[in-house]
């Protein structure tokens, strides 16, 4: 009972600390089947060392228009299957001695952060000499702006500041892409994650206006029908 | 087709019915449920929504069965096979969609049903049963939302089922070991997942289909009410005996409420295929994290349809250090329901013919109702706070009280203001 | 509001108004009918496609390579394809010379059930490579997997010439998986598809036209 009471004191001052990121808009396109398969080759050559996707099957890839032979040459290991699951070998245990936690499976990320947060994050590393990694990141957490994760990309990205007073960025260091190639490069890596978070969702969106078409004329059959029939009743 | 040839196959057909009848009352049940059952003419829109609650319950069923082949209740496992089912089972995306916005269409039908029922005075003399046995269908269905929606195991699930488990330990003296019977464990574990799996997908649907039967039963004994409030029966026909104002169910309101499942589905399948999340009020963004027992999410808030009960019980404050007063004033929001039909004094049932008095109870009631509900999905803290002069108290907290009274007051003040609310005469006969 | 019996069915009065109603409800309920039956069935397809092997079960019965550089003559190995057993048998040159011997004591010697073996597979060898025999363990008659006899004679009986033996209703095979007449089962065990990755190597699952 006391847990329970704490739990409903609690929460609601954490979720109003949580209100306060401003987070840029992810640039989403589902159909665009070059940004998917830049974002996944992405995913596969940065996050899946450390991440795993395990609900993701890579013969999934067959859905932004890779072919097995692509997807095998490419983005496999040399002993894997195109039916695999985006699967990890990073020992859960020691990771969580490396990093303090294990890496989470990013499968649904994009549904449980939304792809606006993983477009931030991505992009909101800086450099901060008093944590434990030498980052921080706002948008993983904003009171704090601790984050356990390394940044895997500031070879790309380059060096960033925070200015703790204005909460803006800027690059101290440039790194191997420019800024707008960098936004784009997270873009494409976002749009893939989004994606992969429901594969389905192409197909749902597509199927949904036959179904609704259907529907229409369904209700238009059936007023009819019931027109017909209570012709009789006054 | 010549007429020897249709009357032919027609006798056939005809003492094939004979045969069955003779074994089983098949025409005698089609006409009296169906062909036979006479149904006020007036219905008006309000009346789709009994046979959408029996629509969306079939379609629960259906669903369900085909989500159980594919679904594993183990803590370990459960995330993942709802993953599974979203992505390696062909089509299975579709199905789960269907069942999880089931879910919250069930309680959209229903709360309109029950509403209907509210203003047309549905729950009076003779529907008293009628009405407790919808109450019944209501707390099953709640049951069934909270066991469900412990099963894709995310962290929504887990820290739901963990509060909602945690308000029987409020309960005096036995509360503790109540709220552990339940889980089967010290905390929200494999146990309480596989036995909430039991209940969800076995226990509550039977009480639910029997619930549903004796509903049904229940209705074509004593008949629909309706906007009137006038009993049809009490006007027949001297020849034939059918109510004056009545009209066969089949083929007349069969074919009406296919008008309104055809809107129903549109509207079901604008969510399912173009909106599943519903702005995560029917899919929540939390739920997509995988249960874990050492962290809890930094906003949990009831699913939507839950959440006018959440507020009561965040709106009573602890009475001498204990919770106990919330839950049971939550407990009690739930189950007042049930004493409507015997603290309704009113001589008339329709609102239509009610006078201003009970109107504006009604009125604040509904306000009351939305807006504890709307209070339930966000932090007590979400408009702030009062200056000093109110002990800087929080809005929300406030208005959610205030709320809670005027819950109450509906239904304890209500054998007051239906007595003497001024009403208006009622007609003989129905009036479209 | 009207006062005439206001309900039930068509009204008598007016033959003709009477016609023309029947002739309007006639046709919306065949419409409607017919659409709703339509929504049904297109409904029901993704329930019945929901029960059909899902990713999982194609990943898992994906094809599978075998190394089939130690298999002795004379000896086999079994190897798993979509959890079945699959035989790989290295066939002496004396054994295959066999098959052609008892063709008469066969249901269907020369594989004329097309269904059994892929087309390429239908030779008097059963193989690609005649010494090569890779056949699926699982009896046609009720699905047990035969024991292996591979040596002539033996505990088989004077008439032996090797092959296999269903401990569950006695059917028996030759050493190409062809079932002896007089068997409970009712034709040959099934050569799954497959093909030469390298010499020493099958791919089991995919047939040997069909690209990967």
């Amino acid at each position: 009972m006391k847990k329970l009471l704490l739990l409903l004191a609690i929460l609601p001052s954490l979720a109003f600390a949580n209100a306060e990121v401003h987070l840029d808009k992810a640039p989403i396109d589902a159909s665009n089947h070059e940004s998917l398969q830049r974002g996944a080759r992405t995913f596969v050559n940065y996050c899946l060392n450390c991440h795993s996707a395990n609900y993701m099957r890579y013969n999934r890839l067959l859905d932004i228009g890779l072919t097995e032979k692509q997807i095998a040459d490419n983005l496999l290991f040399a002993d894997g299957k195109v039916g695999d699951q985006m699967k990890v070998s990073i020992n859960k245990g020691d990771a969580k001695k490396w990093f303090g936690v294990a890496p989470p499976d990013l499968s649904v990320e994009v549904r449980a952060r939304g792809a606006d947060w993983v477009y931030s994050y991505m992009r909101g590393f800086y450099r901060d000499e008093s944590s434990a990694t030498g980052w921080g990141n706002c948008v993983f957490d904003p009171v704090s702006c601790k984050v356990s994760m390394p940044h895997v990309l500031y070879e790309l990205q380059g060096v960033q500041a925070m200015n703790h007073e204005t909460h803006e960025l800027t690059l101290t260091k440039p790194g191997r892409l420019s800024v707008s190639e960098y936004d784009s490069f997270i873009g494409d890596l976002t749009n893939y994650m989004a994606y992969m978070a429901e594969p389905a969702k192409q197909q749902r969106n597509h199927l949904g206006w036959f179904v609704l078409l259907f529907l229409g004329v369904l209700l238009v059959l059936t007023y009819k029908l019931k027109k017909a029939y209570w012709k009789d009743i006054h | 087709m010549t007429d020897t040839k249709k009357s032919a196959a027609a006798s056939k057909l005809d003492s094939a019915l004979a045969w069955v009848d003779d074994r089983f009352p098949l025409t005698s049940n089609v006409k009296a449920h169906l062909t036979e059952y006479y149904a006020p003419k007036n219905f008006n829109f309000w009346y789709f929504f009994g046979s959408l609650a029996m629509m969306v319950l079939v379609l629960q069923i259906l669903t369900g069965i085909f989500l159980t082949m594919h679904y594993k209740p183990d803590a370990d496992l459960a995330f993942g096979s709802v993953e599974y089912i979203m992505r390696d089972v062909p089509w299975g995306w579709l199905i789960r969609y269907m069942h999880s916005t089931g879910a919250s269409m069930f309680f959209v039908v229903v709360y309109l049903h029950m509403f209907r029922g509210i203003i047309y005075g549905s729950y009076r003399t003779p529907r008293e049963l009628l009405w407790l046995f919808g109450v019944g269908i209501f707390l099953c269905l709640m049951g069934e939302a909270f066991f469900g929606y412990l099963l894709p195991w995310g962290q929504m699930s887990y820290w739901g089922a963990q509060v909602i488990v945690n308000l029987f330990s409020a309960i005096p003296f036995i509360g503790p070991d109540v709220s552990e019977w339940l889980r089967g464990d010290y905390l929200v574990s494999d146990a309480t997942l596989n036995r909430f799996f039991a209940f969800h997908v076995i226990a509550l649907p039977f009480v639910l289909v029997g619930l549903v039967a004796a509903h049904l039963i229940a209705l074509h004994e004593v008949g629909s009410n309706n906007p009137d409030g006038i009993e049809i029966k009490k006007l027949k026909d001297k020849k034939t005996g059918i109510p004056l104002d009545g009209i066969a169910f089949h083929p007349y309101y069969t074919v009406k409420d296919m008008v309104g499942v055809a809107v129903f589905l549109i509207v079901f399948s604008v969510v399912i295929f173009f909106a599943p999340e519903m702005g995560g009020y029917f899919l929540e963004a939390n739920n997509f994290v995988p249960a874990n027992p050492l962290v809890t999410p930094a906003h949990i808030a009831p699913v939507w349809y839950f959440t006018p009960y959440y507020s009561v019980l965040r709106a009573v404050p602890p009475i001498l250090n204990s919770q106990f007063p919330g839950v049971a004033a939550m407990g009690l929001s739930v189950l007042v329901f049930a004493l409507l039909p015997w603290l309704d004094k009113s001589p008339v049932k329709s609102i239509r013919y009610r006078g201003t008095l009970y109107k504006k109870w009604l009125a604040a009631f509904v306000v009351s109702f939305l807006v504890l509900g709307y209070l339930g999905t966000e932090p007590s803290n979400i408009w702030g706070q009062f200056g000093g002069w109110l002990g800087n108290a929080e809005r929300a907290t406030v208005v959610a009280r205030i709320a809670t009274t005027v819950y109450f007051a509906f239904f304890v003040l209500m054998p007051w203001y239906t007595k003497k609310d001024k009403t208006l005469p009622v007609p003989e006969r129905v009036t479209g | 509001m009207s006062d005439k019996q206001s309900n039930q069915q068509v009204p008598s009065s007016a033959t003709e108004q009477a016609s023309q109603v029947d002739v309007e409800k006639r046709k919306f309920l065949i419409a409607t009918s017919a659409v709703g039956a339509l929504g049904c069935a297109a409904v029901a397809v993704p329930f019945i496609k929901s029960m059909t092997p899902s990713e999982r079960a194609k990943a898992a019965g994906a094809p599978v390579e075998v190394d089939i550089s130690k298999i002795a003559p004379g000896t086999m190995i079994t190897a798993e394809w979509r959890g079945k057993p699959v035989w790989i048998i290295n066939r002496t040159d004396e054994m295959t010379a066999e098959l052609a011997h008892h063709n008469d004591q066969l249901s269907d010697p020369s594989c004329e059930v097309t269904s059994q073996q892929p087309s390429y597979c239908k030779n008097e060898n059963r193989a690609i490579k005649p010494n090569l025999a890779v056949i699926v363990g699982i009896c046609t008659h009720l699905g047990c997997s035969p024991t292996a006899k591979l040596q002539a004679n033996g505990d088989m009986g004077a008439n032996w010439t090797g092959g296999f033996f269903c401990p569950c209703h006695g059917s028996k095979f030759d050493l190409a998986g062809r079932v002896f007449k007089g068997s409970p089962a009712p034709i040959n065990l099934v050569v799954p598809p497959y093909k030469y990755l390298t010499e020493n190597t099958l791919l089991i699952g995919v047939d040997t036209e069909e690209k990967a």
